[in-house]
């Protein structure tokens, strides 16, 4: 079972390496998104400060939603996906190799960006690392429940637009959480419990989407 | 218990007594499990669907009589609260119905019975028409108690999230063209869906906490007069009896749409023909 999850590791990490374009793609979308806010809303510091979690966090979440119709399309269109699923090795296992990996090349490297781009909007210095933390923390489960999604729209016709309607409402309480930790330390309250709870989610979310993805995969290849 | 017993060391009149169990059963009138099948729900739907219209009907008339000329005027908000008779049911039917969709979903997945599925999906729009409704009552009574149509309180932010949960079934069941995969993801994202339901609705209400006090509360309501609450239930009761009948109409028609290739729907769709001829 950990021979499995480490070959799709680096089967997943090599196809990443070499498709690194819709890496960076992802990641400049939330560049450009959060860059767009203060053109939208006016350069006034103290507004910005304000919104900047919110908007950091909310940016994320379109940003992982982009770059989720990928993560099981090329494996559908070329027949990998039949064939992982007909293997004998518990899909679960793989599922959960797939969507790791997806994680660390699209939630990480926002999580990294985030503190950057929040010194543009005049955060104070101190809460950068939670701002990164709270994203490291909350990624996961936004990709997990996301691809749950992905799993049930692949191959669906407009189904990038179709995954966003599903994914969103359910991606609500990661937000409240995440962007509810930064503001609670702006605020000088006590963030432990949005960290606990956005922690408590990830897990659950590790222990129950795989299979409700790997059942919606068999879906859409049957 | 059976399964053991059988092969093992049955003795002949054992054994005898067991096939006449399987016999029974197969012949068995009664069982409600036969009504697990298309063509055996499809009448019975039929014939229920018009007691629980007509009872919907007569309770909504006299829920309505009893909210427009019996309960009294409220001491607080005058007669723009006679609303609630409307919107209180509107939005637990909302709820009620994702999680009995939610139901259908889960029985359809372990027993894979097609009928599950089909009655999730007959449930759907009529779910999310109670949510519309809740919402767009609720906006109507918030203008002139709140003097805004919409807060981000607790309870309108997750009835809205409720709404969207409602599009995101009905779109993903309409854009699966294959109808046994439409069934089951639409049944696999209303179970994610529903236990997502408590944790939005949680979420939903520390984040409202944390921003600002809530201004407006929908709990300060003082305790409701007696002839109030029994009409709210009475309307209540006609939402679930019209739910029910739409339901049950609705999947007689899906039962004709999926099972179009058989015998005995050709025969009904004959039927019904040579009725609406005369």
């Amino acid at each position: 079972m950990g021979a499995v999850f480490a070959a799709m590791m680096r089967r997943e990490m090599a196809l990443a390496w070499r498709g690194r374009t819709d890496v960076l793609l992802a990641l400049s979308f939330f560049v450009v998104v959060v860059c767009l806010f203060p053109f939208g809303i006016g350069p006034e510091a103290n507004q910005l400060r304000a919104i900047a979690p919110g908007v950091v966090w909310v940016t994320a979440l379109l940003a992982s939603l982009l770059a989720l119709p990928r993560l099981f399309e090329h494996d559908l269109r070329d027949g990998t996906l039949e064939q992982l699923l007909l293997s004998p090795e518990p899909a679960v296992v793989w599922v959960l190799a797939k969507v790791t990996v997806h994680w660390l090349v699209t939630g990480v490297p926002v999580a990294l960006f985030a503190p950057l781009l929040a010194g543009l909007y005049d955060l104070q210095p101190e809460v950068l690392p939670l701002l990164a933390g709270t994203l490291l923390l909350g990624t996961p489960t936004l990709t997990l429940v996301g691809a749950i999604g992905a799993a049930l729209t692949l191959g669906v016709r407009s189904g990038a637009v179709l995954l966003a309607l599903l994914v969103l409402p359910l991606a609500v309480p990661v937000l409240i959480f995440g962007a509810g930790a930064v503001e609670a330390a702006l605020g000088g309250v006590s963030y432990t419990a949005h960290l606990a709870l956005l922690g408590a989610g990830g897990l659950a979310a590790v222990a129950l989407a795989p299979w409700a993805c790997v059942a919606a995969l068999r879906l859409a290849v049957s | 218990m059976m399964g053991n017993d059988r092969g093992m060391d049955a003795t002949p009149g054992r054994r005898q007594r067991w096939r006449q169990g399987i016999e029974a059963r197969q012949r068995a009138p009664r069982s409600l499990w036969r009504f697990a099948a298309p063509q055996q729900f499809y009448p019975l739907a039929g014939r229920l669907a018009p007691w629980f219209a007509a009872s919907a009907a007569l309770l909504t008339v006299l829920g309505l009589y009893l909210a427009f000329f019996v309960a009294p005027t409220d001491a607080q908000q005058g007669e723009v609260y006679r609303i609630i008779f409307l919107h209180v049911p509107a939005a637990w039917m909302s709820m009620f119905l994702y999680l009995v969709m939610a139901f259908w979903g889960i029985v359809g997945w372990v027993l894979n019975t097609r009928l599950s599925f089909m009655m999730a999906h007959a449930l759907a729009p009529t779910g999310a028409i109670w949510c519309f409704i809740a919402l767009w009552t609720g906006a109507l009574w918030g203008r002139p108690t709140w003097g805004t149509y919409w807060v981000w309180d607790a309870r309108l932010t997750s009835q809205l999230l409720l709404m969207f949960l409602y599009l995101g079934y009905l779109a993903l069941t309409r854009a699966i063209e294959d109808p046994r995969r439409a069934d089951r993801a639409g049944a696999l994202l209303a179970i994610v869906g529903s236990i997502n339901v408590p944790i939005i609705y949680f979420s939903v209400q520390w984040w409202n906490t944390l921003h600002q006090g809530a201004s407006v509360s929908l709990t300060r309501a003082p305790s409701m007069a007696t002839v109030m609450l029994v009409t709210m239930l009475i309307m209540a009761f006609a939402a679930w009896f019209y739910s029910i009948a739409v339901a049950l109409w609705r999947v007689r028609t899906i039962i004709l749409e999926r099972e179009r290739h058989t015998d005995w729907v050709a025969a009904e769709l004959d039927r019904l023909a040579a009725r609406e001829r005369g």
